[in-house]
């Protein structure tokens, strides 16, 4: 009679007690670290990057920075983990780092088979195929026969023979664990195409061949591939957290608010921007954090608009028009559910 | 003496006196059964430890991913492989792919590594220099970069698909690889046949030979003989073939060449790397065990009126042998270990097929275990055959 009760009330303790050091487990960590570790490529021109002073720059990294303004209060507060495409998820889990923002596509496996959930998307790719410009190819359909060039580890590999199965072309792939020695034996001439995500392409274009021209991208993508932040399964907090950060950014550039004019919407009568400013309190409590974290990501990081022409914009490099990575206003696919 | 006696009265006395926990064999066997106990305990702990943690986190674990399609193409293989093949089919073409590598890397190795120790201690002054250079050059720079080296010279110094140099007698060399022709009718068997059947005759020839030398110390012409077999059975069986003459040529279309067979870029420059870096080790080895037989034996043999040449082979290489075996075998399984860095210059061996396979499937332990699996039977594998050959030519040791 004692027995199933006590064992009972012993399960359900040890639940509670695993369950209380779970939950915001990684939340916690990161802030009695007062540092959020970040796992991004670190090779890749506009995604993340270290500039000439040694600081990482890019879309992916400031992402990062959003997210230790919402949760530590200081954009700057983030330390970059560069990991190749086979590493990052392994060190995702193993705690290595607390979030991944590294280009990576939300896929179903991924996102059921590995522990990990994606908390959203941060910009909307699709896959393409680079090839000389001497090659004299215009188009995918060309490429019968093509030796391709491809990095490991990523949904690339599988893309690229889905791609040349379904259209019944036969090809040879040549697959690298490095990013460089892709991309340096493509330029020697090992492949006559390189594939990987649209951005991908157009950042080795800009930053690792020495002369774009001699490089074209072709027309035609082959598939889907949402990129986004990724973080453990096991901290619900942290994965809203991350989520809402970025909604803030989107529900930020809606508004109208940027990282310069953000101050003069102190004290704002509209509740929704009243919400976004901190002024009406619970917002930040409800996951763990302060109230005025949005503020903090706007003014600190910027908007998403505003982050997108620092880093991948029409006045970068990479000069990347927004298509369907507009706010769903202006006719794109970015669109953050309200604050409130 | 009286340490002497004492043990002799221990011994007689022990059977009865000592309790069965003193004796010696039991105490061994207990420790050893805790020891091991508290191994496998701690094995199996982790194990069931891993796989709780990981149905926690929700990640995948076991081994049914192994025969669901696999869905990545693969460059090179010597099986049928497509991408509707399952996991499984591609691991073992990775396997293979290692295995290709391994073996030929090993006998080049062997062969190019006895030519350096021997040219080393060279009274040639310009030969043991250049043998001296290549040792200290190829085993002081780390493999990985040679690797890349060897990859780069290659892709870079050849013409891409459409320049390629050839063909010569059918055969095309660019930064793709060397494109072979292929023998392309049945009837090709039969010289084969009679090729095996040459060489299988040669190797009855020559022991019988040596019996009769070390018999008779007469010396029955062997290289004649052979050199005929070797020219006339496979003749004979292109004969019986029905002479064929059919090959399957490779033939540029579009890309890349169509037909034939393929020695890729990377597997060259994988095997190559390996091959130079691993002899230049095997060429220390050889060396030593060279040195390590005694002066006498030169003098002893040179009184009697051998050449160098003879000496060596006669007097010295086989008694060098036992000292250089051990040593070369673990060179041999460096040799295998190393092939992993192949995924760095896009060759598809076990790391890259097994790699791509845990990152599809998430299933991380299960990957490198898989991976970890194989080299340790490969390896095994050679150490076995080595210490059988150990075996062997320790036993003629008269
Ligand atoms: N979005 C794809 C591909 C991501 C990816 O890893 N792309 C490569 C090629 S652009 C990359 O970023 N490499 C940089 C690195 O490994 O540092 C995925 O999630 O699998």
């Amino acid at each position: 009679m004692m027995q199933p009760i006590k064992t009972i009330a012993l399960s359900f303790a040890a639940v509670l007690l695993a369950g209380q050091a779970f939950a915001g487990a990684t939340l916690d960590g990161i802030k009695a670290n007062d540092s959020l570790r970040c796992g991004v490529s670190g090779s890749l021109a506009g995604f993340s990057l270290p500039d000439s002073q040694g600081v990482m720059q890019g879309l992916d990294a400031d992402v990062c920075r959003a997210v230790a303004a919402a949760i530590l209060g200081d954009s700057e507060k983030v330390e970059f983990v560069p990991l190749s495409a086979q590493q990052r998820f392994t060190a995702l889990q193993s705690g290595e780092v607390d979030l991944l923002s590294r280009n990576t596509t939300w896929t179903l496996t991924r996102d059921t088979s590995l522990g990990l959930d994606f908390t959203g998307v941060t910009f909307y790719d699709g896959q393409g195929f680079m090839v000389p410009t001497s090659l004299g190819v215009s188009s995918v359909s060309e490429l019968d026969g093509a030796a391709v060039c491809v990095q490991t580890g990523t949904t690339t590999e599988k893309n690229l023979t889905d791609f040349f199965r379904a259209t019944g072309m036969s090809f040879q792939p040549v697959v690298f664990e490095g990013f460089e020695e892709s991309v340096t034996a493509f330029i020697n001439g090992r492949c006559d195409a390189y594939t990987t995500d649209a951005s991908g392409l157009a950042s080795i274009r800009v930053s690792n061949v020495s002369n774009p021209d001699d490089y074209v991208i072709l027309p035609e993508i082959i598939s889907k591939e949402p990129l986004g932040p990724v973080v453990r399964n096991d901290d619900g907090e942290m994965f809203d957290v991350v989520r809402w950060t970025v909604f803030a950014m989107l529900n930020a550039e809606e508004a109208g608010i940027t990282s310069e004019n953000i101050d003069s919407f102190k004290g704002s009568e509209d509740p929704n921007i009243a919400r976004i400013m901190g002024d009406e309190p619970g917002m930040g409590t409800a996951m763990g954090i302060d109230d005025t974290w949005a503020y903090n990501v706007i003014s600190q990081v910027g908007n998403y608009g505003e982050v997108f022409e620092r880093n991948v914009g029409a006045s970068t490099p990479l000069g990347f028009q927004r298509g369907i990575n507009a706010l769903w206003t202006q006719g794109g696919l970015m669109y953050g559910p309200p604050i409130r | 003496m009286t340490i002497q006696h004492q043990s002799s009265d221990v011994q007689a006395a022990a059977p009865a006196r000592a309790a069965f926990y003193n004796d010696p064999t039991v105490r061994a066997i207990f420790w050893q059964v805790v020891v091991c106990g508290a191994v496998l305990a701690l094995i199996g702990y982790l194990v069931s430890n891993a796989l709780d943690n990981l149905a926690r986190q929700n990640i995948a674990s076991g081994f049914a991913f192994l025969d669901l399609p696999a869905g990545f193409a693969i460059g090179e293989g010597m099986i049928d492989y497509d991408p509707s093949n399952t996991y499984l089919r591609a691991i073992v073409l990775g396997v293979l792919n290692t295995i290709k590598v391994a073996v030929a890397g090993i006998i080049f190795a062997t062969i190019i590594g006895v030519i350096v120790g021997v040219a080393r201690l060279s009274p040639n002054w310009l030969v043991a220099r250049f043998a001296t250079v290549y040792i200290e050059a190829l085993r002081n720079v780390p493999l990985l970069l040679q690797l890349f080296f060897w990859y780069a010279l290659l892709v870079e110094a050849l013409p891409i698909a459409r320049e390629a140099y050839g063909p010569i007698m059918g055969f095309y060399l660019s930064n793709r690889g060397l494109n072979v022709p292929l023998p392309d009718d049945i009837g090709f068997v039969f010289p084969l046949v009679g090729l095996l059947l040459a060489i299988a005759g040669s190797v009855w020839l020559y022991r019988r030979n040596k019996r009769i030398h070390d018999a008779t110390g007469e010396t029955p012409n062997t290289i004649v003989p052979v050199l005929i077999m070797l020219v006339v059975f496979p003749f004979l069986g292109w004969v019986a073939g029905g002479f064929p003459t059919a090959f399957d040529t490779p033939e540029l279309k579009g890309f890349s060449f169509n037909g034939g067979g393929v020695v890729s870029a990377e597997f060259m420059a994988l095997w190559l790397g390996l091959t130079l870096y691993t002899a230049s080790f095997i060429a220390e080895i050889v060396r030593s065990g060279i040195q390590a037989v005694t002066k006498g034996q030169w003098e002893a043999a040179g009184a009697l009126g051998l050449r160098r040449g003879q000496i060596l082979r006669f007097v010295v290489l086989p008694q060098a042998l036992r000292v250089i075996i051990p040593p070369t075998t673990s060179q041999y399984l460096n040799l295998t270990k190393n092939s992993s860095l192949a995924v760095a210059i896009g060759y598809p061996d076990i790391v890259s097929i097994a790699g791509t396979t845990l990152n599809q499937t998430g299933q991380a332990i299960e990957g490198i275990a898989i991976i970890m699996a194989v080299y340790l039977t490969l390896s095994l594998s050679i150490s076995a055959f080595m210490n059988w050959y150990n075996k062997k030519i320790a036993l003629v040791d008269r």
